[in-house]
């Protein structure tokens, strides 16, 4: 299996069986479960990138949000740093797990100024034992994330994308967590500003050592910026390795696919690679077909798919796949 | 033009064959469907009169597929919208020519443009609701463009007409799906219904802004090969408005790179990736991660996004380029054709600027 059944206390992560069912309603008094994540497993290391893609509505959001307990699980475990996450210990937890969002126009409050917003979270768990000292550790933070001292006591909404993204990580950094939860950083920032926060978060991860879970639906940036990565569909984790390894060999069909279709910004590539174009669009998550969620769109798909979702097996070098045929 | 803008490669024997850029404007336009000279577009705001396209030359040649790239708010767009008179009600063309086949769409008058627009130049964007009319059915809304625009006049041929545009763009099950509203459908697939109505009056040009930009990959892979696939089988010519590298890359012949309202090269792809001459491209190709540089630190572009209500005098990059000269700050480059024939607006290209710099720096 791709996960061991043990606690390995070299994990900072270790995901078991993640289960988010929505109830969706479809009657007056008829709901139907919307099975957004269904048996997610990883683990990630300290200081280590696990990059998570796949398609829209696929349930990478619902992965990150859930493991915070923004959303309360419907069923699996998620073991932090050796201790099992519960309702009871998340307040004190969440000191150590953060999340960055893709919008930084949504996701700060526009009124707040640069010092307001990086100090909440030193306010919300009394990180400081004076006004000296948190100016201090605000200054710090921000030179942290390449911001300028000037810039304390601007607003927000006065500030670009990049930077706002900025403003973003350096208030998930006040409380010196161990893992932050990066839901598509840089997908709302322009290309030439994309590479800066890229070097920012690895700048970050060799300093202070913080884990990250990386969501994006960019293949390259996640390829430069992941250790491993993790490959979702339907709410399921169709393949996860090396992020070289599943460059190079990736098994499962749907991993094939999307490699392929990824365009690959030199012409000369361009022009002598042979695309994979997957048929049709993914089935609701209403209405999931049976066995392995990918059939419908598989060129691979058996009998057998139709019946049993695959298990996710360890095929060596902890590249794991949950495939019947590859 | 002064002997001061003159190209630095002027001597090297790939530069014997330079010209001043006029000459080849004119003789690429023989083979140009549509030439845009000199466009400049402004917008009326409260802050005052904000200037979004700045002297935009370009020839879109028969056949082809011209990408245009750049930045967020380097006026792509507007450039796309300039050309199909959809300009918002507080933008004007200022200046400048589009010719269409020789002859300047900006003088036609509104029935000469219902025209142009309705049967030899079409748009796509990136939302497709904003093509489709959510009240009516996919087959209505293409009955409606062929009844108007194409010889289908009755609605029995319209209909069979639309049956088949849709089997074109890869609709399954078309005869039922004419039936169904734009809401009906999934994305990939509304998209496919917006490609249609843009080729139902088979037109020379399709405008494509953005077009799978909301996309997912593999979706965004079906409409690319679609795309592909139809400009090869119709033979019209695409501008594809892009912010994504490895969509240019993997799409077009041609491609012009803009930042803040201007040109800054245009050329062929290899011409643009392989041997790119302003300081944006190269910073922009340099940034992005790619098969070679997954191993190292990419190299961003310094700075922060332009803001268009205080444009720089001089280059409009000068501000974020790590190369800028104390000319670039004040002068505009001007486009001078390089070597391998591409054009470029770089001081960068110019030797005596470069050399006037670098004398300056060691002389004080
Ligand atoms: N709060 C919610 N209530 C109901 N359904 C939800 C909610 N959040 C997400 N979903 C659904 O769960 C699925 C996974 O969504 P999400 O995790 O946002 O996907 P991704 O981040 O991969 O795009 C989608 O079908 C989405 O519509
Ligand atoms: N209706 C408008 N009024 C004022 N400014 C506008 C309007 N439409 C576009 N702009 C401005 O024009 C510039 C170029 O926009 P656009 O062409 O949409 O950029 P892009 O290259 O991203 O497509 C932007 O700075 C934008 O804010
Ligand atoms: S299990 Fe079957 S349907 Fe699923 S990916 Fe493998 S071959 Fe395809
Ligand atoms: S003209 Fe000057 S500022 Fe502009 S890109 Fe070239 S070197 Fe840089
Ligand atoms: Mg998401
Ligand atoms: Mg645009």
């Amino acid at each position: 299996m791709g996960v061991p059944e043990k606690i390995d206390t070299e994990n900072l992560v270790e995901l078991h069986n993640l289960k988010e069912y929505f109830p969706v309603r479809t009657g007056a008094f008829s709901t139907v479960p919307l099975k957004a994540v269904d048996g997610v497993s990883f683990n990630i290391r300290a200081g280590e990138t696990l990059g998570l893609v796949g398609e829209s509505g696929c349930g990478k959001t619902t992965v990150g949000r859930t493991m915070l307990r923004l959303y309360k699980p419907t069923g699996g475990e998620f073991y932090f740093d050796g201790e099992l996450v519960t309702d009871k210990n998340i307040h004190r937890l969440r000191k150590q797990m953060q999340m960055v969002f893709q919008d930084p126009y949504s996701s700060l409050d526009p009124r707040m100024t640069v010092e307001d917003i990086i100090g909440e979270p030193l306010d919300i768990y009394h990180l400081y034992s004076s006004k000296a000292q948190r100016h201090e550790r605000i200054m710090e933070l921000m030179e942290l994330v390449g911001l300028n001292a000037e810039h304390a006591t601007r607003y927000a909404h006065e500030f670009s994308g990049g930077q706002r993204q900025r403003i973003g990580i350096a208030r998930a950094l006040a409380v010196n967590p161990k893992f932050i939860v990066c839901d598509e950083p840089v997908s709302a920032l322009d290309v030439s500003i994309q590479a800066q926060v890229i070097n920012m978060f690895e700048d970050l991860q060799k300093k202070l050592g913080v884990a990250y879970l990386f969501i994006a639906h960019d293949l390259l940036v996640v390829h430069h910026i992941s250790k491993r990565i993790a490959v979702m569909y339907l709410g399921k984790l169709v393949e996860i390795a090396d992020a070289d390894d599943l460059n190079d060999n990736p098994i499962h069909p749907y991993t094939l696919s999307l490699l392929s279709a990824i365009p690959i910004p030199d012409p000369k590539t361009a022009r002598a690679s042979k695309r994979i174009v997957l048929e049709g669009d993914v089935p609701s998550p209403m209405h999931m077909p049976s066995g392995c969620p990918f059939r419908t769109r598989c060129r691979y798909a058996t009998e057998q798919c139709a019946k049993e979702m695959p298990p996710l097996t360890d095929r060596g070098n902890g590249h794991s796949v949950a495939c019947w045929n590859r | 033009m002064s002997s001061k803008t003159e190209n630095m490669y002027k001597d090297t024997a790939a530069g014997a064959g330079s010209r001043a850029v006029d000459e080849k404007v004119l003789e690429n336009e023989e083979n140009a469907i549509l030439s845009v000279r000199d466009l400049h577009t402004t917008f009326h705001t409260d802050s005052g009169e904000v200037h979004v396209v700045n002297g935009v030359s370009f020839n879109l040649t028969r056949g082809k597929i011209l990408g245009v790239v750049g930045e967020s708010g380097s006026g792509k767009s507007v450039t796309a919208y300039s050309i199909m008179q959809i300009l918002a009600e507080n933008g004007r063309v200022t200046g400048g020519q589009i010719l269409y086949k020789g002859e300047d769409i900006l003088k036609y008058n509104k029935k000469q443009m219902d025209s142009f627009r309705g049967e030899k130049c079409s748009i796509i964007f990136q939302d497709p609701m904003t093509s489709l009319n959510p009240t009516f059915t996919v087959g209505w809304q293409l009955r409606e463009a062929l009844q108007l625009h194409t010889g289908y006049k009755t609605r029995q041929a319209a209909n069979a007409r639309a049956i088949e545009l849709l089997k074109m763009v890869g609709v399954n099950e078309p005869e039922s799906r004419i039936k169904q509203y734009p809401f009906e459908l999934s994305g990939g697939m509304r998209q496919r219904v917006m490609i249609a109505m843009a080729l139902a009056c088979e037109p020379d040009i399709l405008i494509a802004d953005e077009p799978t930009t909301a996309l997912d990959v593999t979706i965004q892979a079906q409409i690319l090969e679609l795309m592909k696939d139809l400009q090869k089988k119709l033979g019209m010519a695409i501008i594809l408005v892009t912010h994504d590298l490895g969509v240019i890359a993997s799409m077009c012949d041609e491609v012009i790179v803009m930042y803040g309202g201007r040109v800054c090269e245009r050329g062929t792809a290899d011409d643009i990736f392989y041997r790119p001459c302003h300081e944006y491209t190269k910073g922009l190709l340099r940034s992005i991660p790619s098969a070679g540089n997954m191993k190292k630190k990419l190299i961003p572009i310094g700075g922060t996004p332009i803001n268009m209500l205080a444009l720089p005098e001089g280059c409009a990059f000068c501000p974020r380029c790590a190369n800028a000269m104390k000319i670039c700050l004040t002068q505009q480059p001007e486009e001078l054709e390089m070597p391998d024939g591409h054009f470029a607006s770089c001081w960068m290209n110019v030797k005596e600027a470069y050399e006037e710099e670098h004398n300056g720096k060691a002389g004080a």
